[in-house]
């Protein structure tokens, strides 16, 4: 079993290399590629581009390489990826921060210093409350959020202006109330704004329902709603703030491929198929639902609409909320 | 019992016990090399485990990771260069019993009291895992800023030297903590629109500089030739660890219980635990004042005490999927793709598999004796290298280790400007520990200072009104002003008697 096992391995090893010098002679590529990720290794950026790396160097037939630009919240990694030589041999995941930090006036960059390959994966945002949460519906909890006086209610889940701060500015907005009618409470992540709201120190978490799925299957946490057109396959119980509140905020949270401005047609055609080819396989798919990430397509043309769209709402709500330089 | 031969026949197949065996050298390469982490050989090893069923897919991390930070006791013991915050803690003591000749008492003692830890922590992660995660949920940022003080205090004991040089060592390191943007307010700080230091000082750069540069920098400097290391006879690896057993029992235990209690604390973890625990040995010491002059008894304890919170941050990650570190978040991530999706459910739904990572625990804490001897064995011959030779060596280690932690050359350059201001501070008799104990704490601190003040609306006495905030807080206050009363107890005894 053992010997089988390694062998297998070996030979899917020693057939990866094979087919190096096979595509090799149709010019793109014949060298390693380097895949930027802006976040830490570990993070869920980083997973997603792993097993799409992997996934890749099967397509493409040459080594990608994973390597993590951390730090400037962001901004470090997404220069590095900005910057690089539009030859197709640097590309690496932008994500949704692109459309925040320029409003918060921490870089120039823009998305318009990318090309856009594909929009790879999407999870929309939630609101949950513990489930000791007087608040058992959203309407309920809505209504309390109104007829208290603001800042009585405390919410968590990212740091002070992180997305999804602005994810609940937005949906108070579209009540209209004020961006601060709930206080939010900084935290490194979603993770600990959840842990601390079990913990009974905030009331409110309005992060991605995938990241409080082991919360919700144990029954501490409840999902009141999602911040998606329609209703999350994963939690079908959580209804949409449209059909629930009548509210039109949606907002998602994305991951996209893309490469430094300037990319030749050719290169970008190649990668966009191998990307396609990549996110349809049977492995991505498990990867993805089993972590609890949102499965979602783009190509290049779509994802920089979308990319697109959502700086310009982002950026009306950093401004109403004060987050704007 | 049917479960157990069902979890042993899904560990004891020659696969899974291959993929052991592969992942602990694995680790144990990575964490002898200085900068690359525990963390990252977890990141390293998940594409590979795609391919794996899930016993030795978690078996493969759980080796890994259990060797690499043993691991890392290496090149701080031989190079005073820790690998993770909590080896810091008790680096000084390795590295001057190396120097002594007693390199592999050191190192050995690292070896077997962080298997004991690592087997102290299993165990009740097999026993009480449930009951224990409830507690942690207990915890908010109320409850860890008192914890982070109480680790704060410790600076206090791991000062050799006067007070206040033990406190302008911590105030460094807490103003390094605050350089960057990664701080409530999301604002940047001392950052002087400089992107890299936007991003903060980067830990584990800044750690070798001071450690490891400094000591660099201090053997070019010298006018003195260095002394010969005396070389050790080769058998005391495992020998004098038995004798260190039967001399520290209560340390021992002592390091397992604080380690696992506070690796279950998602908030809290290894770090913290190996600063508190080496704090805690030297305060009930018989001998205080050998700790930092190349004595085990705080290795021993601290040792015990950061494996074992390894094996409990486990406890809320199985229990309640919340990550207690960076290593189980990566974790989480896998189970669920394995389709072991954790929660108080998983000891139903599971229990094979359940069981199987636990023996798979033990199995790992065991190998480790092995390999861990052999790999001390193999590092030994570095001590015999002339300085002149080694040092650039070293310096290259280095120079590599501070770039791979975020592959980019501003690493390098912090670590190099850390180097020199950690040979100016032990130049003037500056602890540097201290300073490392303000760089891990000074952001929970703010962090968890800031979240409980506006979540109080500016209440500072939200801070007692939770029990067991409003426990902790009186406890540290007592801790802080005991000996101030002893002291003026102490005085007006004496007034009174002198009338």
């Amino acid at each position: 079993m053992l010997r089988r096992t390694l062998l297998c391995t070996a030979l899917a090893f020693a057939s990866a290399a094979v087919a190096v010098p096979a595509m090799a002679q149709s010019a793109y590529p014949d060298r390693p590629i380097q895949l930027i990720v802006p976040w830490g290794a570990g993070g869920g950026t980083d997973a997603v581009a792993r097993i799409l790396g992997t996934l890749l160097q099967q397509e493409l037939g040459v080594p990608v390489n994973v390597v993590n630009r951390t730090g400037g919240s962001g901004v470090v990694g997404h220069s590095a990826i900005a910057t690089a030589k539009p030859d197709g041999y640097t590309i690496g995941v932008v994500t949704i921060e692109i459309d925040m930090m320029h409003w918060q006036g921490l870089t120039a960059l823009t998305y318009k210093d990318f090309d856009f390959l594909a929009m790879v994966n999407a999870d929309p945002g939630g609101v949950m409350v513990s489930v000791d949460s007087p608040y058992k519906t959203l309407p309920d909890l809505l209504a309390a959020i109104k007829e208290k006086p603001s800042g009585t209610f405390k919410a968590s889940g990212t740091g002070q202006g992180g997305i999804w701060h602005l994810g609940l500015a937005g949906w108070m907005l579209s009540h209209g109330l004020k961006p601060d009618q709930v206080t939010w409470v900084p935290s490194q992540g979603a993770a600990p704004g959840i842990t601390d709201m079990v913990a009974g120190g905030v009331d409110i978490v309005p992060t991605s329902l995938a990241e409080g799925r082991s919360m919700i299957d144990a029954k501490r946490v409840i999902a009141l709603g999602s911040m998606s057109p329609e209703r999350q396959e994963l939690f079908p119980d959580a209804p949409t703030l449209k059909e629930s509140v009548q509210s039109d905020w949606t907002l998602a949270v994305w991951r996209t491929i893309a490469a430094p401005k300037g990319l030749p047609e050719d290169v970008a055609t190649k990668l966009g198929v191998a990307l396609e080819k990549a996110y349809n396989s049977p492995e991505y798919k498990k990867f993805m639902t089993e972590r609890g990430f949102g499965m979602r397509w783009a190509d290049g043309k779509e994802a920089t609409r979308i990319v697109s769209e959502d700086d310009a709402t982002l950026g009306k709500i950093m401004k109403e909320a004060g987050f704007a330089k | 019992m049917l479960i157990f031969e069902q979890a042993a026949a899904l560990v004891f197949d020659p696969y899974v016990l291959g993929v052991i065996l592969a992942s602990a050298i694995f680790g144990m390469l990575v964490g002898a090399i200085p900068g690359l982490t525990a963390t990252m050989a977890t990141a390293l090893l998940v594409p590979m485990t795609f391919f794996m069923d899930p016993v030795p897919a978690i078996a493969a991390i759980v080796t890994a990771t259990a060797m690499a930070i043993f691991a890392g006791d290496i090149p701080a013991a031989l190079l005073r260069m820790p690998g993770t915050p909590s080896s810091a803690a008790y680096v000084d003591d390795a590295y001057k019993m190396t120097q002594s000749g007693r390199g592999d008492e050191a190192l050995g003692a690292a070896l077997v009291f962080s298997a004991i830890g690592g087997l102290f922590g299993s165990i009740v992660l097999m026993t009480l895992a449930p009951a224990l995660a409830e507690v942690a949920l207990r915890f908010s940022s109320e409850e860890y800023f008192w914890l982070v003080l109480l680790g704060l205090s410790c600076a206090v004991f791991v000062t050799p030297s006067s007070p206040t040089r033990g406190l302008i060592s911590l105030l460094f390191g807490l103003f390094v903590a605050t350089i960057g943007m990664e701080n409530p307010s999301g604002e940047p700080r001392f950052s002087f629109g400089n992107l890299e230091l936007m991003a903060g000082i980067q830990f584990i750069p800044a750690m070798i500089g001071l450690f490891a540069i400094s000591e660099i920098l201090r053997t070019v400097t010298a006018t003195i030739p260095r002394q010969k290391i005396p070389r050790s006879d080769g058998h005391g690896i495992f020998k004098t660890q038995w004798k260190n057993l039967k001399k520290y029992p209560v340390q021992t235990v002592r390091g397992n219980i604080t380690g696992t209690a506070l690796g279950i604390l998602p908030g809290a973890g290894a770090d913290i635990a190996a600063w508190i625990s080496y704090a805690i040995s030297k305060r009930f010491s018989k001998t205080p004042e050998k700790f930092g002059t190349g004595h085990v008894e705080g290795l021993v304890e601290a040792g015990a005490s950061n494996n074992s919170a390894v094996s409990g941050a486990w406890i809320p990650a199985l229990v309640f999927g919340i990550p207690g570190d960076s290593i189980t978040a990566i974790v989480i991530g896998v189970l669920y793709i394995k389709g072991i999706n954790p929660g108080p459910t998983i000891f139903i739904n599971d229990p094979q598999t359940v069981y199987a990572i636990f023996m798979v625990f033990i199995l790992a804490n065991l190998i480790m004796l092995p390999l861990g001897w052999l790999a001390i064995r193999g590092a030994r011959p570095m001590l015999s290298i002339p300085p002149s030779t080694l040092m650039p060596m070293i310096l290259i280690f280095c120079i590599v280790g501070a770039f791979a932690i975020a592959n980019s050359t501003a690493g390098i350059v912090m670590m190099l400007i850390f180097g020199i201001i950690g040979f100016f501070m032990e130049e003037n008799d500056i602890p540097i520990a201290p300073a490392i104990l303000g760089m891990v704490l000074g952001p929970m601190l703010e962090q968890n200072f800031i979240t409980s003040m506006i979540k109080a609306d500016g209440d500072i006495f939200r801070f007692f009104e939770r029990p067991i905030a409003g426990g902790l807080g009186v406890f540290t206050i007592l801790i802080w002003t005991l000996p101030l009363v002893m002291l003026l107890l102490r005085r007006r005894k004496q007034a009174r008697l002198a009338t």
